[in-house]
Formats: C-alpha cells, structure tokens, sequence
C-alpha cells in the first residue's frame, strides 16, 4: 500500500496536494487498479464492472468506459456510462439518476486482489501439498519446509492447545476445526503481505472483508457448540436473581466476541497504512527533500513493523477464533477445571 | 477537511455488498480447495511422519531392551561356562590329588613292606648269626674248655670249679 503518492496531484499547481483525498484513494476500494501516475498518464488497470439491475438484469462493462473520451486536462471529469458514474468524492460507483436501484457486485481493486491472494495460496499450497505426496517419507524441502513449522505451530499451539475434547467416532476435535483456522491464518497473512506492496490492495483492512472473516468465525465456534456452552449462556452458574442481568450479558458477548475480531483487524491493518500514507504524505505537503530524508527511513521502518503486524494480526485473529470455539466444544469436566 | 474526514470514515467503515459477495464466494472456494487439495494431504503426511518417526523411536527402545536383554543371557552363558571350567578343573584337581595320594600311599605302604622285610631278613640274619656265634662259643668253649681241661684237670675239684666258672661267665645272652 506504500505507493508512491501521485506526482501528478502534487504536480498540478492549480489543484494543492490534499493529504486526505490521497489517504482515502488509498485506503478505500476502487473500481480500477491504480499503480502510479506518471506525468499526467495514469498507469491504471481497467477492472470490470458488474451490475445487478432489478427488472433489467445483470450489466457488464469495464470501468475504462468512464474514462471513454481519454484523458483531458480535467482529467477528473464526470464520465457517465448507460446513466452510471464514479462519484470521486468516494470513489462509489452511482446512478446519475439516485432512485435507480442496483446492486454493484464489479471486480474492484479489492475482489481483483482477493482473487490474486486466492489463486497464491492455492498454487503455493497446492504444491506444497504434491510434494508431501512426491517426497513422502522424505525430509522436506523448499517451500515446503518454509511452511511446514507454521502449519504445525498452528495445529499444535493453536488449534490443539485450544480446542479440546474428542467427537463421537472418537477423533480429536481440532481436526474438524483445522482447515478452517489454517486458511483463516493464510488468508489473513497472505492478504496482509499483497496490501504492504507499493500498488497493492488494502484487503484485510476493508470491513466487509473483516466482517465475513468474523462472521465465518461465529458460525465456526456455533456449528459443533455443545449443551455446556449453551447452558453456560442460559444458566449462568450465578444466583438465579442475577440472571435477567447475566442471559443478556452472555447473549451479547456471543457477538462482541466476533465484532472485535471485525474491529482488530480491520483496524490494524488500515491503521498501518494510514501511518505509511500520512508520512509519505508529508513529503508532498512540504514539498522538501529533507523531509524525504527524515520521513522516507521512517516509513522504511514502519514497513519492517507492518511485516510483523501482518503475522501478528493473523496470529491472533486465528488464536482468538480457535478460543472461541474451543470455548463451545468444550466438555464439562475441563470446565471444572477451569473454576467455572 | 472535517466534512470529508467524515465521508471517509463513513466510507471505510460500511461493508459493501459487492466485495463482501465476493469475499464469501472466494472464501469458501479456497476453504474447499485447501482443505482437499492442501490442508489434508499435508497434515496426514505430517502426522504420517510423526507416526513413523514415534514407531522408529519405539522400535529403538526395544532393540535397546533387546540388546540389554540379550547381554544379560550372554553374561549369564558366560558365567554358567566360568562355573563349569571352574568346576571341571576342581574335579580335575580332586582326582589328580587322590591319585597322589593314591601313588604316596601305595609307596609309603611298599616302603613299610620293604622296611619290615628288611627287618625281618636283619632279624633273621641277627638270629642266624647269634646262632652262629652260639655255635662257635660253644665249640670255641668246648675247645677252651678240652685245652684247660687238659692242662689243668688233674683233679676233679679243680675241674668242676673250672666248668662252672666258665659256663657263668660265658653266659652270653
């Protein structure tokens, strides 16, 4: 996400530098790809756009229509396309008439990074996983044994170390839950890493990123949730008085658990960016080299943090949720245990 | 400024349908696929190797007490075979003492023979000669006794007095 901050902003004499708009181009999803602008040409990537109209059906066209006549002096013109347009207060996709109703399902800079991190993680886990069938009974190798700590961390200080107990044919419960956790983890840090690259998308740090990503975590900890979790929610081991207090308490704290997994990474990671793009930003607003020089180390080292914020914040989304759900699995005697 | 600090964090902050659509169709795409494609294979091939890693180990520990266990018969073949040469050079010892006690004996037993032979050949010789002696002294005497006899047995008193003084005297035993 540490792109170079367009010159061309800064270059345009009539139009100051505004550090917000650039932070928030940034920052927010797109319907095309941006990598830099050079002079007054955008090196952009049209991405399509998808509509669902209702009562007229799907609509399909790539997002250079908006940009059809080319690029004129005033570059940031409204273009509008069979009666749609990019709003740049926004950067939203709207209908030049606002009760047209339609439902924007494009490939924006986000879905298209989404799909770039998808293809990765199968790819490199694909092969990852041919050669453990190649070089079975063997040593491992390459990435292989890049990954291969991490996927045992993750078994056996994550899932193993938080999800107890044993299912009715007697298997370990952290197996069902373990491809879970570990595309959870990948995907997270994979995404974190793509949005750190200059041009990159800001994925991870997009609520509705992070809000499916909770929302599969409570569904996760429900799917195999057992009659103690439930009666620990509905019969709190409290005096009876205090359970028009508690019930709610507890139904509430079913959701704050995964809202603050939305918050946590979502804030993080656009937190991180935000950080990157105001002191890159800073250079333009001065528009002096010695601020490049103090400014551009910094932001090499914030950088290097952002690297560690990336596994660190997949690491705890993937703790938190294997918690969570070995909190719901839980049998009664561990509970015991526990003082509860 | 405050008025698009506002738009911005309205805008960052309202999931949108059309990612939020997307992320559900990838996610679970690659959920499915790594977890047949990916997460299976490689956690079984771990624990795989786990497996083989702990039954290597396990079979190590036997062959270790196998080892001992096997040491232990050999230390113990070995001292059985200590204790039979030991035994058998005992046994040896015995029979080599008693046939020298044996051979001691049987020689102390003929030297006493020969002993008590040569005693009885000495005594039968000491005899034989005193016999001899006998039978010299008393021819000797007779002779003594015929020569004295003659010279000075002119009386009889004379003579008895002779005979018996010399009979005493030759008393010899």
């Amino acid at each position: 996400m540490a792109q170079t901050p367009e010159e061309g902003h800064a270059a345009q004499a009539d139009k100051p530098f505004n550090i917000g708009e650039m932070i928030t181009h940034h920052v927010a999803d797109s319907h095309e790809w941006h990598f830099a602008t050079i002079g007054h040409t955008h090196v952009t990537l049209p991405l399509p756009v998808i509509l669902y109209i209702p009562g007229e059906g799907l609509e399909v066209f790539s997002s250079s229509r908006f940009h059809a006549e080319g690029h004129h002096e005033s570059g940031h013109e409204k273009h509008t396309y069979k009666g749609f347009y990019i709003d740049e207060a926004d950067g939203k996709l709207k209908a030049t008439d606002p009760s047209r109703k339609f439902y924007d399902f494009s490939i924006t800079k986000n879905v298209a990074s989404l799909f770039l991190s998808a293809i990765l993680l199968v790819v490199v886990f694909g092969s990852i996983a041919s050669a453990y069938k190649k070089r079975s009974g063997q040593a491992p190798k390459g990435l292989q044994s890049l990954f291969e700590p991490i996927v045992v961390f993750i078994r056996d200080d994550i899932a193993k170390a938080n999800i107890h107990g044993k299912d009715k044919h007697g298997h370990p419960m952290y197996e069902k839950f373990l491809p879970y956790l570990l595309t959870v983890f990948f995907f997270i840090w994979f995404n974190n890493l793509l949005g750190l690259l200059p041009g990159g998308a800001n994925v991870t740090g997009n609520i509705a990123v992070t809000l499916f990503l909770a929302v599969a975590t409570l569904i996760a900890t429900h799917i195999r949730s057992n009659r103690y979790y439930w009666g620990h929610i509905f019969a709190p081991p409290v005096p009876k008085a205090l359970w028009p207090i508690m019930i709610p308490i507890e139904l509430i704290g079913i959701l704050t658990k995964p809202f603050s997994l939305m918050i946590r990474l979502f804030a993080n990671i656009t937190a991180g960016h935000i950080i990157i793009l105001s002191l890159l930003g800073l250079i333009f607003m001065f528009r002096n080299v010695f601020v490049g020089g103090v400014v551009v180390p910094f932001v090499l080292f914030l950088n290097g943090i952002e690297l560690l914020v990336a596994v660190l914040q997949a690491y705890i989304f993937t703790l938190l949720s294997s918690m969570y759900i070995g909190s719901a699995v839980e049998g009664h005697e561990s509970h015991d245990d526990l003082g509860h | 400024m405050h008025a698009l600090t506002a738009v911005f964090a309205a805008d960052i902050l309202s999931p949108e349908l059309g990612l939020l659509f997307w992320q559900f169709v990838v996610f679970i795409l690659i959920l499915w696929l790594l977890s047949k494609f990916a997460w299976k294979p490689i956690t079984g091939a771990l624990k795989e190797r786990e497996d083989s890693i702990e039954n290597a180990l396990k079979s190590a520990e036997q062959a270790k007490l196998e080892m001992t266990r096997l040491k232990a018969d050999n230390e113990k073949l070995l001292e059985e075979a200590r204790a039979e040469r030991d035994a058998m050079l005992r046994q040896a010892r015995q029979t080599a003492d008693g046939l020298i006690e044996e051979a001691k004996n049987k020689a102390a037993a003929e030297g006493n023979r020969a002993v008590e032979a040569a005693r009885q050949a000495i005594q039968q010789e000491r005899q034989a000669a005193i016999q001899d002696i006998r039978q010299q002294v008393a021819s000797l005497s007779l002779e003594i006794a015929e020569k004295v006899l003659r010279g000075q047995l002119k009386d009889e008193a004379a003579q008895r007095t002779l005979v018996n003084r010399m009979v005493e005297d030759s008393n010899l035993n």
